[in-house]
């Protein structure tokens, strides 16, 4: 079965098993391998991508659920928050082993790109479902505010 | 009391000390095992120059023509920060443009890239990829740079005497002439190795102490960074494997026809480890799987629980056990003690989890193997490849890649998840078709290798001012070493991994007796970040704590006392204290303060946690304040990343960790059931590193250990409640 969706700003067919998870179709069957597989039941947040510019853990959505839908994944990162987060965590030198860092920027952009200047409070509700077992948590907590100031600035 | 008796003897060898000094029938042992694993490649190697080549000194270095120095790393970078570490010792040596350096992985080769901490192994492990890479690395820096200056020496017919290097340029002051690294390395490459080299001063350090920016960084910020999980093949297939319910348990039977019916299933093939499904993708192996019909042989599995099991180990702590230290008569001092103090403590098994789930890649032909995968134990992963294939380890190759997060998990000497993966690409055929093996989440979880459960008992004995005269510690548990490669460093019966942390307790106690009961169960086990010291360490400084308590004394002068004769711990202890406030008294109502200090791989780390309790018996973590002295600090900010995610790892364990069995079945699936530590529950961590100049010693595992005690002891301090069961209790929850 095809399934249509704009994937990183480029319209995509996709012939595949329309239960497929996201996150396989995007790695397996597209070639993207940035978005890392975890846990498979959205409880890590390795998989996070963006869909229509929320965060979703795309390791539990089937594919058939994006059809007509924008997915946005690190490889496709633009917006100006998104490049300054990316940007922050260098600064920061935020990853240690990095697997999980995909979904955290992918979930850090989204927040910026929704609140541009979250709390701590906003923080903790927006990352607590991604996972680092490095915890690089208040490398992490930094970078998003560093990241919001150079947005703003 | 004279002041020697109060001196304590000389410590029980830590885990590396056992690996390094060997006992050696243990050097021996290794030595035999492994001296055949040496790979045949020579990549690196120097040979005759060509034009372009690039200048290859020594088996950690090649400079090319483009100015380009790539390090060589015999050591996994599995967040560790291993390969920015390796590459700042080399480049520091050599004068390098650090924005010219990139590392790339060493292949498996025990003769030039062992672990010189471990004889003849390649690994990483036991925080020790600094300490044993450091004279080592510096002298292949130190040589290749004088290489370079004899080559601008050569080619300009100057004296060595009058040329400088800076930042991958050669220099010659007088006549301002200069040439980079890459214009030498034709010349360079023709030039003997010299056999001795002045190594800096550290008084110039450009790169070491400083903090250098992490060679991996960029690659993980932007999803570009290659994991197992990232490697294709053209025609590479993707496993899973259906492994029994039960520990010990074996196929009886299965029926592949449900899986085959998956579209995109190409082969179901049974291996020792279970019934694997081969298939196009990871969604048809996966459906494949679930798809799957096994019949098990349970016969010989493990079927206790671990509330029976730990029965058991209570039971064990009561019959005597063997000495891994005894010095004076505890039970004697203990039993004439004004006053006594006894407690026990409960460890539970522990997963390691790393994000990654367990994968790796095999292509296995008629005669060759090559193997991609984060790899921890390089040489044994080789030499097990190559026994389960049936081909010489020479025939076996390993591409070590970024490793997803390890802990240990990837380090155990029956290689399980690359055996798994060479049975497979075997049953399959061996007809050279790539095979990657993919592991889920509950795999991982279900899958063994834990970190032992223990359980602990300790008593001490107080005189009349509350000094102790003795300490009587009991550990049971199981061994990591026994029944592997690592076994012949087994004496007397005791595990080192089982007793590091306590048996090498470093306060000064006039009569100690530390001993070991240790059972085997069905369960496999392994090491897990910081070893032994992951329980002996709670064990012993929620003790001390207690015993502090009993003294009337304040826990943080009370431990400072005892170590007079250990200035370096004495130090750790008396800097976190300080940056922490200790002396600003006890907390307002609902928080309270803990401390705790270790000594893990001859580093050592003191911590300061401050916890608040709220009316339902809710603990957060407001604050953790670390005082860590590894020598040299090669680079604090990597450093100050290893306390932070330590403390993070380690705390995630104290308050959630626990794997458990009812009757043999592990109960823990996924990170719903096996909960490990989250954004909102991260404290602020504050990092102060020691200044020395000693050896390098490691930081991947030492701040793990202190972290448990030091928030058990600050939630007495806020409620008057002991911890002795871990993982901590959960509010409302008996």
């Amino acid at each position: 079965m095809s399934i249509s969706f704009v994937l990183n700003g480029k319209s995509t067919t996709l012939d595949a098993d329309p239960n497929m998870p996201l996150l396989w179709a995007v790695r397996e069957v597209v070639g993207l391998p940035g978005t890392k597989f975890g846990c498979g039941m959205a409880l890590c947040g390795a998989c996070t991508v963006h869909l229509d510019g929320q965060a979703i853990r795309s390791c539990v959505m089937p594919l058939s659920a994006v059809a007509g839908r924008q997915v946005t994944t690190i490889e496709g990162l633009q917006s100006k928050p998104a490049k300054a987060v990316q940007a922050a965590w260098i600064a920061l030198q935020v990853p240690q082993c990095g697997y999980c860092q995909s979904g955290q920027v992918m979930s850090a952009t989204a927040l910026l790109e929704n609140n541009a200047a979250p709390t701590d409070a906003d923080i903790d509700a927006a990352m607590s479902g991604n996972i680092c077992r490095c915890a690089t948590y208040s490398r992490i907590r930094a970078a998003i505010h560093a990241a919001a100031q150079s947005v703003k600035a | 009391m004279t002041h020697d008796t109060l001196t304590r003897a000389p410590r029980q060898p830590t885990r590396r000390a056992f690996l390094k000094g060997a006992g050696s029938a243990t050097a021996m042992a290794l030595t035999i095992g492994f001296e055949w694993a040496a790979s045949t490649r020579r990549a690196g190697a120097i040979t005759a120059p060509v034009a372009g080549a690039p200048f290859a000194p020594n088996a950690f270095l090649r400079i090319g023509a483009d100015d380009s120095v790539t390090v060589i790393a015999k050591h996994v970078e599995m967040g560790q920060g291993a390969y920015t570490g390796i590459a700042t010792i080399v480049a520091e040596e050599l004068d390098a443009d650090w924005s010219r350096v990139r590392v790339e992985s060493a292949p498996a080769d025990a003769k030039r890239y062992a672990n010189l901490a471990f004889g003849t192994i390649q690994g990483t492990g036991g925080s020790s990829a600094m300490a044993n890479s450091w004279m080592q690395l510096r002298e292949a820096g130190g040589k290749a740079r004088a290489m370079l200056l004899a080559a601008a020496a050569k080619q300009w017919h100057l004296p060595v005497a009058e040329l400088t290097v800076d930042n991958g340029i050669v220099h010659h002051a007088a006549s301002k002439r200069q040439a980079t690294f890459g214009s030498l390395v034709k010349t360079a490459a023709s030039l003997p190795v010299p056999e001795k080299v002045t190594l800096k001063d550290p008084k110039e350090f450009a790169l070491i102490g400083h903090r250098a920016p992490r060679v991996d960084v960029p690659a993980k910020v932007d999803g570009s960074a290659q994991f197992t999980l990232d490697v294709v093949l053209p025609g590479m297939l993707v496993a899973l494997i259906k492994r029994p319910p039960l520990f010990g348990a074996t196929v009886k039977s299965f029926d592949a026809a449900p899986a085959n019916a998956i579209p995109g299933v190409v082969k179901v093939v049974q291996v020792p480890r279970g019934v694997a499904v081969v298939a196009k993708s990871f969604w048809a192996a996966k459906q494949g799987r679930d798809a799957l019909m096994v019949e098990w042989d349970d016969t010989s599995a493990e079927k206790r629980g671990s509330g029976a099991l730990m029965d058991e180990y209570r039971r064990l702590a009561e019959q005597p056990a063997s000495a891994a230290r005894t010095e004076g008569d505890a039970a004697q001092a203990i039993a004439k003690a004004a006053r006594r103090v006894s407690a026990s403590y409960e460890f539970p098994f522990l997963a390691h989890a790393p994000m990654e789930p367990l994968d790796a890649v095999v292509k296995l032909g008629a005669s060759s193997c090559e193997i991609w995968a984060g790899d921890q134990f390089q040489t044994i992963d080789q030499a097990n490849a190559a026994k389960t294939a049936g081909l010489d380890p020479q025939q076996v190759s390993i591409h070590t890649l970024y490793a997803g997060g390890s802990f240990g998990r990837r380090a155990n000497t029956v290689s399980d998840y690359i055996v798994e993966a060479v049975s497979i690409a075997k049953a399959y055929g061996a007809d050279g078709t790539p095979i990657k093996l993919q592991w889920t989440r509950e795999d991982d979880l279900h899958g063994g290798m834990y970190r032992p459960m223990y359980f602990h008992t300790l008593e001490a004995g107080l005189t009349e001012k509350g000094e102790l005269s003795g300490w009587r510690h009991v550990i049971v548990g199981q061994s990591i070493m026994a029944d592997t490669l690592f076994a012949p460093m087994i004496k007397n019966g005791i595990d080192p991994t089982s007793v590091e942390g306590a048996a090498s307790i470093a306060y000064a106690i006039p009569n100690i007796s530390v001993a070991l009961s240790t059972i085997k169960t069905g369960v496999p086990i392994l090491w897990w970040r910081v070893v032994g010291s992951s329980h002996t360490v709670f064990a012993v400084e929620a003790f001390i704590d207690e015993v502090a308590h009993a003294a009337g004394e304040d826990p943080f002068t009370y431990r400072r006392k005892l170590l007079e004769h250990e200035p370096r711990m004495k130090a750790v202890l008396e800097l976190a204290a300080e940056k922490a406030g200790w002396s600003n008294g006890p907390m307002p109502k609902g928080k309270g303060r803990g401390i705790a200090v270790a000594e893990a791989f001859k580093t050592f780390v003191a911590q300061v946690a401050e916890v608040s309790v709220d009316e339902t018996g809710h603990v957060t973590v407001d604050r953790v304040v670390c005082a860590v002295d590894c020598g040299t600090p090669i680079n604090p900010d990597i450093i100050t990343a290893q306390m932070e995610g330590g403390i993070g790892f380690g705390l995630g364990a104290v308050l959630y960790g626990s794997i458990t069995l009812k009757d043999g079945h592990v109960e823990q699936d996924n990170f719903n059931s096996y909960r490990v530590l989250r954004m909102n529950e991260m404290p602020t961590v504050e990092v102060h590193i020691v200044p020395s100049t000693e050896a390098p010693t490691g930081v991947g595992e030492p701040g793990v250990a202190p972290v448990g005690p030091a928030v058990a002891n600050a939630i007495f301090a806020a409620t008057g409640t002991r911890i002795h069961v871990l993982p901590f209790p959960k509010p409302g929850v008996a």
